[in-house]
């Protein structure tokens, strides 16, 4: 009984040692390829930051992805084009990488070459876009980019029409970078993910607060992206740093006005 | 989602990689078909495979489409025998064929898909099979169309193409047996992985006194070019409006175009718009906007009190060339979303950079000088005394 316990127990501590060791060694696992691309909005494929997305497609197809970021992130789309044989082609064709945010509105580059041509030769096309770093807070009336879904289109802008249908393959690398949001302590209290399931109208005296219906959302970002120790911005350093430089120079103004000559006893 | 092969008598060339175009198709939907998942609902509907062509009367010809499998679950093997029996016969009635696989496919919920497989313009002309696609997309029960050519050339690519714009579906140019396979499978996945609701299909009113009242959701409309459509959203205080609209270029549009959504209160004053233009190829014109009451509570204007319901109109800009019909109207999609309202920040609680220093340390030193001068006069007036 006494020698069964004990090999429990020391069963136990040797998977408890053992338990973080496995841990600490397993690699996190890779994100598995996406080999599929949706066709509106609606039916967008969502991709996550670093997922390899490698799909098939035939040219003059518009493809959709959409991807869920949050505040401070600023996203970098690469998306390369392996064109049909330059033999079956018959002219050149332009191709265009838009983004769109949770609301479809267009989204601005700050880099990267969001439209390309391709000469009637090439054999592949490169496009990219850097996105604006997201906000944590904007006004309703303004179109910066907030947290939320976005949407990734890639598709043919202008090609020959007997170019269409040609078999393409088309990659598509997502990076988000932290960074701090602006502005400072604000945030928006639900992502812009619109909902994706249908709609309901309603009777006109129904009351606007009970006609909550379930929401089903497109990708969510997560709460918060930034770690925990980051949240700790560097206007806490700055502050503390004030307030001892402050306290120091108190002490420092007090003496200055108790000079050591100056204690002396005036004869009188 | 449904399959739709032509059996046509042109599917007797050997043109794919020096197979004939029928025994290209065959094998392309043994290989899906060992691939589809269980739970997968599949039919099969041929169209050309009882009347040859040319020999039997256009009349039975351009009739001639049968289901060869209903949309359910499949039988793998009773599918293959079913298959490795065809043999390319006759006419090519795609307009009838597509629109009896939309039958076959019921009104459900979710999306349907059908994906036409075929090498040949419809030489049957009536229905016309772009015109019979247009009239299903109008039907609102989102039925989308992939299509797929067994050939190059130019009449069939427009046909298929202009089908596949019509319901928002893609179309690809076979070339191979694996080209085929590889689409084929992508199609299927696709069917079985964006398994989505059917959007609520609405009519938008041309006041907004009358317009329908939407709540959260994606809805469904049509369009016409320069028409202007009304809709209602209650918004709720504490909340805010999300609203997107997408309309989308099915058919020959002139190259230049935009969308409007504006978002007014009952009065007709515009609280805020989202608008979008564009030239070119492209699928869909999309804007979008948010709102909500931002004034501090208690700040109450008599002359605006807060509209609790909102008026959203969606207006366009495109125009098309004479011969374009613009009837039924474009696909419009709206979405409509009510979110917590987030207020306007303070100003943020701590500070930053070399003049919050400078400022502190001011502070600090003309806070001791005083302290230091008060402590000396209390010490002489101590002494005074």
């Amino acid at each position: 009984m006494r020698s069964k316990t004990l090999l429990g127990l020391t069963g136990a501590v040797l998977a408890a040692v053992a338990g973080p060791a496995a841990a600490d060694d397993a690699t996190p696992t890779p994100l598995p390829t996406v080999d599929t691309a949706g066709t509106s909005f609606l039916t967008a494929t969502t991709v996550r930051a670093g997922q390899p997305v490698r799909v098939p497609a035939s040219t003059g197809d518009y493809l959709y992805w959409s991807f869920a970021a949050a505040a401070g992130q600023t996203g970098r789309i690469t998306v390369n084009v392996t064109l049909p044989d330059a033999a079956s082609r018959h002219g050149a064709a332009t191709w265009t990488v838009d983004v769109f945010d949770g609301l479809r509105r267009r989204q601005s580059c700050t880099a990267g070459a969001q439209t390309a041509t391709a000469e009637p030769g090439s054999a592949a096309i490169s496009l990219g876009c850097v996105l604006r770093r997201i906000r944590s807070w904007a006004e309703p009336w303004s179109s910066d980019p907030l947290p939320g879904t976005y949407y990734i289109r890639l598709a043919a802008t202008a090609l020959p029409e007997q170019d269409l249908g040609l078999p393409i393959q088309t990659s598509l690398d997502l990076a988000l970078r932290d960074g701090t949001a602006q502005p400072d302590g604000a945030a928006l209290k639900a992502p812009l993910s619109p909902p994706v399931n249908p709609g309901a109208t309603l009777a006109p005296d129904t009351d606007p607060s009970s006609s909550a219906v379930d929401v089903v959302s497109a990708p969510k970002p997560a709460a918060q992206a930034r770690s925990w120790f980051s949240r700790f911005s560097t206007r806490w350093a700055w502050t503390a740093a004030g307030g001892v430089l402050a306290a120091l120079l108190g002490v420092v103004g007090y003496h200055l006005t108790r000079h050591p000559r100056r204690r002396l006893p005036t004869p009188h | 989602m449904e399959l739709l092969l032509d059996v046509s008598g042109s599917m007797r060339i050997a043109d794919l990689d020096g197979r004939t175009r029928m025994s290209v198709a065959k094998q392309a939907f043994n290989d899906v078909l060992d691939a589809i998942p269980a739970e997968a609902h599949v039919g099969i509907r041929l169209f050309g495979s009882q009347h040859r062509f040319p020999g039997a009367s256009k009349a039975v010809g351009c009739k001639d489409t049968r289901q060869l499998v209903p949309v359910g679950p499949v039988d793998k093997t009773a599918v293959k025998t079913a298959i490795a029996t065809l043999q390319p016969t006759g006419w090519t009635p795609i307009g009838l064929a597509l629109r009896a696989a939309a039958k076959d496919l019921g009104t459900g919920e979710t999306t349907r898909r059908i994906v036409l497989i075929s090498d040949g313009q419809d030489e049957c002309g009536f229905p016309g099979p772009c015109e019979v696609a247009r009239e299903l997309a109008a039907q609102g029960t989102h039925l989308v169309v992939d299509t797929l050519g067994l050939t190059l050339n130019a009449k069939v690519r427009q046909q298929l193409t202009c089908i596949a714009e019509a319901t928002g579906g893609t179309y690809t140019a076979v070339q191979s047996q694996d080209q085929l396979t590889a689409r084929l499978g992508q199609l299927m996945r696709r069917a079985a992985t964006t398994y989505q609701a059917t959007p609520r299909q609405v009519a938008g009113d041309a006041r907004c006194a009358t317009a329908p009242i939407l709540a959260s959701g994606v809805y469904t409309d049509r369009q016409v070019f320069s028409d202007h459509r009304w809709y209602r959203v209650q918004v709720p205080a504490g909340q805010e409006l999300r609203a997107s609209v997408s309309i989308s270029l099915d058919r020959k549009l002139n190259p230049d175009y935009g969308v409007l959504l504006r978002a007014t209160s009952q009065q007709g004053r515009e609280l805020v718009r989202g608008t979008d233009a564009g030239s070119g190829r492209t699928d869909v014109q999309s804007a979008g906007l948010r709102w909500s009451d931002q004034r501090a509570p208690g700040s109450d204007d008599e002359d605006a009190p807060a509209p609790s319901t909102v008026c959203l109109e969606v207006s366009n800009s495109f125009s098309a060339p004479g011969a374009v019909r613009k009837e039924p109207g474009m696909p419009l999609e709206l979405t409509v979303g009510l979110a917590p309202s987030s207020p306007a920040p303070s100003g943020p609680d701590l500070g930053r950079g070399w003049q919050l220093l400078l400022m502190l340390a001011v502070t600090g030193l003309l806070t001791g000088l005083v302290a230091g001068w008060l402590a000396r006069w209390r010490i002489a007036v101590w002494k005074e005394n």
